[in-house]
C-alpha cells in the first residue's frame, strides 16, 4: 500500500518528467498561458538561440495588462506608443510560433486567467503556469498553477517542463457556513490577514471545509487568486461535480469517450484520508465578516466594522511598515473604516472579474445611483463576460447608476493601460494589491469583494454592505 | 548569464519590511521589450518625486551608495507581481547581491536566472549587516558563493544555505534551458507515457 497523498503531491507526481538526485525535477506543463508584458523577452530569447516553441498546442497567448478598455481599442492608433509595440510583438510571436491567440479585436479576449478557464484549456489535474503571479486562479479547477518568471517562460517555451523543487503541503480549511454578505473575497483577505503575506511562502495551499465546497467555481477561482498574496506558491481545491459541471462543453474541454476517461481521472484527484500537511490553518466560515484593507499590503485587513489601527498596534518591522502605510493611505488611526471616503470604484481583475461578480454587484446597484463626483467603472474580465453580462441585463443596471461599461482587460487593477489613479485618489477595489502606486502613483487602493465596492460606490464611503442588501 | 564567484563591497540599507516587486520596478517600466536599461527606474516612486527630481533621502541617491552591489533588505523582499523586470532593474543599477531573512518565491527563482544571488540569514545576522550597510563606504561587506559566506565588516563570518543546482549555475554562469534539453529523451518519453495515459491533456 503506498502512502495516503495529499492532491498537491499527486499532481506534482503525475508530471515529474525528470528527477535528479538532488531531488531538483523537470516538472511537465499541460498549459502555458502568455500574456504580452513578460513574454517578449523569453520569445526574444528563443529567436536568438534558434529555438522553437515544443508544444504551441498547449500554449495559449492573449493580450490583457496593457490594452485600452475603451471603445475603439481595435484601432492600435489609440493605444500609447509603447503598449501598442508590445500587444503587437504578442501578435507577431504568437503568428510567428503558431501557438493559440486571442487577439484584442476577439470577443474571447479577456485576462488571461479568465480566458483560460472559459475556454476550457484549464481542467482538472493539469500543470498550468503563466508569467503572471496570478496564475494561482486556475487552481480552482484542482490544477496545479503558479506564476513564473519571463526566463522561466522560455524555459517552458523551449522544454515545455520548468525546473522544480516540491514545495511544502499548507492546509487552509474553512469550516461552516458563510453569514450573508460574506463571499469568497471576504475569505481569501481573511486568509491573508490571519497568515502574512508570507505565511504561505514555501508552501502550495490546499483549500478546503464546508464553506470552500459550497462555493461556485467563480468563487473557488477568486479564492485561489489570491493565494500569492499570502506567499504560496499555488492553491488548490479538489475537484468536484461542480468543477465537472463548469468543465463540461468548454470549446477546449475533452468530449464523448475521452470526457469519460477524463472525469474518472479527475475523481481521483482528492487528498487521501491521512495525509500529512505540513501546516493547518483553520477559520471559521462563521466568523468571517466581510472585510477592506486599510494599508498597503493584502495583510492589512480588517473587517468593515472596525477601525483605522495604530502603527503601535503591531510588532517588529511591521510597525514602521504600518507607519508608512497609513501615512500614504492618509488615515488616522481610531476612524472608523465607514468614515472613510471615496472617490473611485473598480470592479473587474483576475480575483473579482467573472460573471458571478458582476452580478454581485448589480444586485447592490439596482436602482441606485452612484454618489455624485465618483468616477466609477466595470471592466468585465473577459468579452464573453461582458456579452453575458449584457444579456442578464446587468450591463444597463450599471450604466444606469453612472458606471462606465468597458471592455476587457487588467485595468485599473495594475494601471498598465490609461485606466489610473491621480495622486491621492482613493479607490474602493475588487482587485488584489493594495500596494504603493499599485493604481497609479500616489493613488490609495481599498481591496473589497464586488457587492462592497457596490455599496461603496452608493454611499461615496467604504461601507457595510449588509446594511444596504 | 554573468558568473557569480566574490563580491566586496558597499551594502545599501533597505530596513522595510514587505518590499514589493511594483516598488522595485513600477509598472509603466514594464512597457519594455528589452531586458536592459531598467537601472534608471529602479525604485522609482521612492527614488524620484513627481517631477522626476531625485528624492535626497532615498538610500540609492545618497553619495555612499549610488554604486551599491549589496541590497540588505527587510523581511519577504520581492513580494508580489512575477516580474522579471525587478531583478532585471536590480542587474541594471549593478547590485548582485541581495541580503535579507526571506523571500517571496517567484522573485528569489528570478534572481538565480540573471546572475544575482540572493541571500537569506537569520534576522540577528540581517542586523549586523543592516548596521554595516548603514555605515556606507566604511563598512564593506565580503561575500564568497563557493564558500558560501558573507563577512561582516568587523570580521563576522556568516554562513548560509542554498541549493546546490542552483549554485551550481550560479557560480558556472549556467543557461537553464541548454541544461535541461540535455534531458530530452526523459521529456520525449514523459510526454509518450502522459498522451496515453491522459489522452485529453
Amino acid at each position: 500500500m503506498t502512502a495516503p497523498k495529499t492532491l498537491y503531491d499527486k499532481i506534482w507526481d503525475a508530471h515529474v518528467a525528470h528527477e535528479a538526485e538532488d531531488g531538483t525535477c523537470l516538472l511537465y506543463i499541460d498549459r502555458h498561458l502568455v500574456h504580452e508584458v513578460t513574454s517578449p523577452q523569453a520569445f526574444e530569447g528563443l529567436r536568438m538561440a534558434g529555438r522553437k516553441v515544443r508544444a504551441p498546442e498547449k500554449t495559449i497567448a492573449v493580450p490583457d495588462h496593457n490594452v485600452p478598455t475603451t471603445p475603439g481599442r481595435e484601432n492600435a492608433e489609440t493605444m500609447p506608443e509603447d503598449s501598442r509595440i508590445q500587444v503587437a510583438a504578442l501578435d507577431k510571436n504568437a503568428a510567428d510560433f503558431g501557438i493559440h491567440y486571442y487577439p484584442v479585436s476577439d470577443v474571447r479576449q479577456g485576462i488571461v486567467h479568465i480566458v483560460g478557464p472559459e475556454q476550457g484549456w484549464t481542467l482538472p489535474g493539469m500543470t498550468v503556469v503563466c508569467g503572471d503571479s496570478h496564475t494561482a486562479t486556475h487552481g480552482a479547477f484542482g490544477a496545479l498553477a503558479h506564476g513564473i518568471g519571463t526566463s522561466e517562460v522560455e524555459h517552458v517555451l523551449a522544454t515545455q517542463t520548468l525546473i522544480q523543487k516540491k514545495s511544502l503541503n499548507m492546509k487552509v480549511e474553512i469550516t461552516g457556513k458563510l453569514r450573508p454578505g460574506v463571499t469568497a473575497k471576504d475569505i481569501t483577505l481573511s486568509v491573508i490577514g490571519a497568515t502574512g503575506t508570507a505565511g504561505g511562502t514555501g508552501y502550495v495551499i490546499e483549500y478546503c471545509g464546508e464553506a470552500i465546497r459550497d462555493l461556485s467555481m467563480e468563487g473557488r477561482m477568486t479564492v485561489c487568486n489570491m493565494a500569492i498574496e499570502g506567499g504560496a506558491r499555488a492553491g488548490l481545491i479538489a475537484p468536484d461535480e461542480k468543477t465537472f459541471a463548469y468543465c463540461k462543453g468548454r470549446p477546449h474541454a475533452p468530449k464523448g469517450a475521452a470526457w469519460e476517461a477524463a472525469e474518472a481521472y479527475w475523481r481521483t484527484l482528492y487528498t487521501d484520508e491521512g495525509a500529512h500537511f505540513d501546516k493547518v490553518v483553520t477559520l471559521k466560515g462563521e466568523d468571517i465578516a466581510p472585510v477592506v484593507t486599510w494599508g498597503t499590503s493584502p495583510e492589512d485587513v480588517l473587517p468593515i466594522t472596525a477601525a483605522v489601527p495604530a502603527a503601535t498596534d503591531f510588532e517588529g518591522g511591521k510597525v514602521e511598515a504600518a507607519a508608512r502605510s497609513l501615512d500614504y493611505m492618509g488615515l488616522t488611526s481610531g476612524t472608523p473604516l465607514t468614515e472613510i471616503e471615496i472617490d473611485t470604484v473598480f470592479i473587474g481583475s483576475c480575483t473579482n472579474g467573472r460573471i458571478e461578480d458582476l452580478r454581485a454587484a448589480a444586485e447592490i446597484l439596482k436602482g441606485k445611483k452612484v454618489k455624485d463626483g465618483m468616477r466609477a467603472m466595470v471592466v468585465p474580465g473577459s468579452g464573453l463576460v461582458r456579452a453575458q453580462a449584457e444579456e442578464e441585463g446587468l450591463a444597463d443596471i450599471f450604466k444606469e447608476a453612472g458606471f462606465e461599461w468597458r471592455l476587457a482587460g487588467c485595468s485599473m487593477c495594475l494601471a498598465m493601460n490609461p485606466d489610473q489613479l491621480q495622486p491621492g485618489e482613493r479607490c474602493a477595489a475588487t482587485s488584489n494589491r493594495n500596494f504603493e502606486g499599485r493604481q497609479g502613483r500616489g493613488g490609495r487602493t481599498h481591496l473589497m469583494s464586488p457587492a462592497m465596492a457596490a455599496a461603496a460606490a452608493i454611499t461615496g464611503k467604504l461601507t457595510d454592505v449588509r446594511e444596504v442588501m | 548569464m554573468e558568473k557569480f564567484e566574490k563580491l566586496s563591497g558597499v551594502a545599501a540599507p533597505l530596513p522595510l519590511i514587505n518590499i514589493d516587486t511594483d516598488m522595485i520596478i513600477p509598472k509603466q517600466f514594464l512597457k519594455t521589450i528589452k531586458r536592459s536599461g531598467l537601472g534608471v527606474n529602479l525604485f522609482d516612486e521612492m527614488r524620484y518625486d513627481d517631477q522626476g527630481k531625485e528624492i535626497p533621502d532615498f538610500v540609492l541617491n545618497k553619495p555612499a551608495y549610488r554604486s551599491a552591489q549589496i541590497l540588505v533588505a527587510g523581511d519577504n523582499f520581492g513580494c508580489g507581481s512575477s516580474r522579471e523586470h525587478a531583478p532585471w532593474a536590480l542587474l541594471d543599477f549593478g547590485i548582485r547581491c541581495v541580503i535579507s531573512t526571506s523571500y517571496a518565491d517567484i522573485f528569489y527563482n528570478n534572481c538565480f536566472k540573471n546572475g544575482i544571488l540572493p541571500i537569506t540569514l537569520p534576522k540577528e545576522q540581517v542586523d549586523v549587516l543592516m548596521a554595516d550597510a548603514e555605515k556606507g563606504e566604511n563598512a564593506r561587506i565580503e561575500v564568497d558563493l563557493e564558500a558560501q559566506t558573507v563577512t561582516s565588516a568587523d570580521g563576522q563570518v556568516f554562513s548560509f544555505d542554498l541549493d546546490p543546482f542552483k549554485k551550481h549555475c550560479l557560480l558556472n554562469g549556467l543557461d537553464d534551458i541548454g541544461l535541461s534539453m540535455e534531458k530530452v529523451d526523459s521529456i520525449d518519453a514523459y510526454e509518450a507515457r502522459a498522451s496515453a495515459e491522459r489522452p485529453w491533456v
